[in-house]
């Protein structure tokens, strides 16, 4: 499913799309540890967590992960912003809870990388 | 070519600056992007393990045209026990350094799974350095 997609079936807010809204997202990894998101070799995928801070967006930006998807109304600071869009990441924001959102785009056809 | 970075101990708004510079130059060179990504993981797990376990650090970067060698010196406590670091699993991180997503135990391993050479040496309460080289082909 494309990005826009999984906006609209969460009805997420999209905090900075830097142009990646169209893209297709295949695959899903969930995790609020930064540690098991440095330890995985694909990058084609979205990052579903429950952790907002600038090593969120630095740990993709080194693993060339460029979609985050932030639950459970965490607070996005503008420095993750400015980091974001430095890196070409699109940072999107749901509501609701971490099990409730991966329940939902499994059902969508989103695969787990493992 | 030779760079070097700077880096602060206990001052997470700044973990990964080195890294992402270092990347920067590989993406300038054209290196491969996956092994761009195997080296940037490594330095930056390193980086990081200096901002939540050291005092203060610096990063010599070496680049030549078959590989690069990066060296992370820093001022800290040291590593007692270097074969037990290297266990996954094996953390002494600090409960702020697990409120940023740290603190699994798992950094020195993935350091070593994603460089070709790694040395450490450490000496307790002067400080520690990780080696790590990789080669472009
Ligand atoms: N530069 C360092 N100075 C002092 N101790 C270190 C340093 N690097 C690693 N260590 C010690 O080795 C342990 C294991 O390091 P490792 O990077 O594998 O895990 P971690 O940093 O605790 O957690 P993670 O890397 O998964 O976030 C650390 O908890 C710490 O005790
Ligand atoms: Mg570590």
């Amino acid at each position: 499913m494309t990005l826009k997609e999984i906006v609209s079936l969460l009805q997420a807010e999209v905090i900075c799309e830097n142009n990646h809204l169209d893209k297709t997202v295949k695959y899903a990894f969930a995790a609020d540890l930064m540690s098991d998101v440095l330890r995985l070799d694909t990058s084609e995928m979205i990052l579903i967590t429950g952790l907002a801070n600038l090593q969120t967006i630095r740990t993709a930006e080194m693993s060339d992960i460029s979609y985050i998807l932030f639950v459970r109304d965490k607070q996005i600071s503008p420095e993750m912003v400015e980091l974001a869009k430095e890196s070409n990441i699109a940072l999107i924001q749901c509501k609701q809870s971490m099990f409730r959102v991966c329940g939902e785009l499994y059902i969508a056809g989103l695969k787990p990388i493992y | 070519m030779e760079f070097n970075f700077n880096i602060e101990g206990g001052n997470f708004s700044h973990a990964g600056a080195a890294s992402s510079e270092v990347k920067k130059v590989l993406k300038q060179l054209n290196v491969d992007v996956s092994l761009i990504k195997r080296i940037v993981v490594a330095l930056y797990e390193a980086e990081v393990n200096v901002v939540a376990h050291a005092y203060e650090g610096m990063m010599k970067v070496v680049l030549s045209s078959d590989f690069i060698e990066v060296t992370i010196t820093d001022r800290g406590p040291g590593i007692p026990d270097i074969s037990l670091a290297m266990k996954e699993g094996y953390s002494t991180a600090s409960p702020q350094v697990r409120e940023m997503g740290f603190g699994a135990g798992m950094g020195l391993p993935n350091i070593k799974k994603n460089c070709d050479k790694l040395e450490i040496v450490s000496k307790v309460n002067e400080g520690t350095t990780v080696k790590m080289t990789t080669f472009f082909s």
